[in-house]
């Protein structure tokens, strides 16, 4: 994606690309009717059930039959009863921690590839790639071979003699729901970070040097806001799919570990309520998108900065 | 920069990988584990486990399935990818940002809304569930990350070749077929094997989309409620990892040697995102 603006903006240079286009230019039509297969894909498979959706939410299941009256009912149920309003906050809760500490533990490895891999730089990417390319749910069921009762975790720490009995917080609740997430999303986070941190001129860190600063303060100075372009675009990608996951809330989170995604699927699923799901889809859209939103714009100031 | 990380530095990388690397070496671990419980310490060598996949036949079914989807969607995502990428990376034309933007949304869409937002249009159509319908969102979400590997190729290819191809008389469907395409075609084929191996693992959309047509993670989950059959999907999941591992070095292989065509050796850090 980040190829993409960077090479129309070249192009745009040569062009002179004016604000406002009243003919268009020889190439426009070609390029509007290649990309016009996978954008009526998109609008037919994607905008057009989106907008459905949205439809949907404002109807109501009556048994069986469906209501087509347009009513704000289904969101008024999804804000007032408290159980949606809890697996709300305890997803963006449990999502959040999860972006903050994926986020925290990526940036070191992101930082050691980009300034110490060398000619190794593909290899390590490849080296971190890799583990995410095994079934999700065998991975997330794995987390809790390795964190259970039973586990390898307590198995080694009850055998080195360091507790007595098997710790009981790793497993069935929102930790376990952390660890797993922050190592499933791990890649995701790295290889945005390491884009950043590689286009780094280095003569400006050589300059901070030269100027007297020392290695912390041309980090916080120079390196950290150079490199918040990458951080927030990996904070994003973890955080929003992560407010939709279902598997591993399911496998691991216990009855305290169930997420939002968990209740809409129980509605399209079980309940058999799908305006009600419908609604509560929506609603985890809207909020998501605010906070992502509302994240940019917060950090809008770095991403101005071209590395 | 000097080459030499601090060790602290180095520590943690190395502490990091053997986090990213644990579920995965677990897994051979408990796949050849001679018991029926999924605990440490391991009790024996057997390959029993694997004997018993080859006799499950709902698995062979969910196999079939998750195969016939894969190779569809990534022929799907692919062929759509190719237009996009070469739109985006060719031709200027109005709402170029906003279409391609547009086009990528799935990749930060959580995947539970793609599978909301296609059961409801199915049911309202009256439409059963099938592989079919598997297909469309696994497309969906797989077009993103075709074009994200498709346009490095386009982008890094020789424009002088394109135009050379048309000063010798070639016209436009020529020069694409026989000057652009086996250009781009080691970006092409990374991009049939991410796609494929993202349709193969994925779960979310399978899970709300399939009916009665179970794919393989879709058969995997509903086997993890019961203890005993576990071992069994141990050795599966073995099983998967390995065909993970060698298509994906074969798509890094192929992307590599596109931007080697192309004679750019430097995008390849750059160009996995």
């Amino acid at each position: 994606m980040q190829q993409e603006s960077l090479a129309g903006k070249g192009r745009a240079k040569i062009w002179q690309k004016p604000h406002f286009l009243p003919v268009m230019r020889p190439g426009g039509w070609h390029g509007l009717a290649l990309i016009s297969p996978p954008f009526v894909y998109s609008l037919l498979m994607l905008a057009a059930p989106l907008l459905l959706v949205f439809l949907l939410s404002m109807w109501t299941q009556n048994y069986l039959e469906l209501d087509r009256t347009v009513t704000l009912a289904n969101y008024r149920e999804a804000i007032s009863e408290e159980l949606y309003r809890v697996l709300m906050v305890r997803s963006l809760v449990i999502s959040g921690v999860v972006t903050v500490v994926t986020v925290m533990l990526a940036y070191p490895i992101a930082y050691y590839v980009a300034f110490f891999g060398g000619k190794r730089k593909s290899m390590w990417l490849l080296l971190i790639t890799i583990p995410f390319w095994t079934s999700y749910l065998i991975r997330v069921f794995l987390w809790k071979v390795i964190l259970g009762y039973n586990g390898v975790v307590n198995g080694s720490l009850l055998g080195l003699g360091f507790i007595e009995e098997p710790l009981s917080f790793i497993l069935y609740n929102a930790n376990a729901v952390v660890i797993t997430l922050a190592h499933a999303w791990a890649p995701f986070a790295i290889l945005p970070i390491f884009v950043s941190l590689a286009r780094i001129d280095k003569s400006l860190l050589e300059a901070a040097r030269d100027l007297g600063d020392g290695p912390i303060r041309r980090f916080l100075r120079v390196t950290l806001p150079l490199s918040m372009p990458g951080v927030v675009a990996a904070s994003l990608i973890v955080f929003i799919p992560t407010v939709g996951d279902y598997v591993t809330p399911r496998l691991l989170g216990g009855t305290n570990g169930l997420m939002i995604a968990n209740m809409i699927q129980i509605q399209f699923g079980k309940a058999n309520n799908a305006p009600l799901g419908s609604a509560l889809a929506v609603s985890a859209m809207i909020v998501v998108a605010s906070i992502s939103i509302a994240f940019v714009l917060f950090n809008r100031r770095f991403l101005k900065v071209k590395g | 920069m000097s080459a030499k990380p601090p060790r602290s530095l180095f520590t943690y990388a190395v502490i990091y990988l053997i986090f990213l690397y644990a579920p995965v070496l677990l897994l051979p671990l408990f796949a050849f584990n001679d018991s029926a419980i999924i605990a440490l310490p391991l009790s024996g060598f057997t390959f029993h486990w694997f004997g018993l996949l080859w006799e499950t036949k709902a698995l062979h079914e969910a196999l079939y399935n998750s195969l016939l989807i894969a190779v569809v969607t990534a022929i799907g995502s692919t062929t759509l990818g190719i237009f996009a990428a070469r739109a985006a990376a060719r031709y200027e034309f109005p709402g170029k940002r906003g279409i391609v933007g547009f086009i990528m949304v799935p990749l930060v869409l959580p995947e539970i809304i793609v599978g909301v937002a296609l059961i409801v249009v199915l049911i309202q159509l009256g439409l059963s569930l099938s592989a079919w319908t598997v297909i469309i969102g696994h497309v969906l979400i797989c077009t993103p990350f075709a074009i994200a590997i498709l346009q490095s190729a386009f982008n890094n290819m020789d424009r002088s070749l394109e135009e050379a191809s048309m000063d010798l008389g070639e016209n436009k469907i020529g020069t694409f077929f026989r000057v652009i395409l086996p250009l781009v075609t080691p970006g092409i084929i990374s991009s049939l094997l991410i796609s494929f191996t993202i349709s193969l693992d994925e779960f979310i959309i399978a899970f709300f989309l399939t009916g009665t047509d179970a794919t393989l993670p879709v058969y995997i989950w509903s086997q993890l409620r019961f203890p005993a059959r576990l071992p069994a999907i141990m050795a599966l999941g073995f099983l998967m990892v390995l065909l993970s591992f060698i298509l994906l070095l074969a798509a890094e292989y192929f992307r590599r040697r596109a931007n080697r065509i192309a004679g750019n050796p430097q995008s390849s850090d750059e160009s996995i995102f």
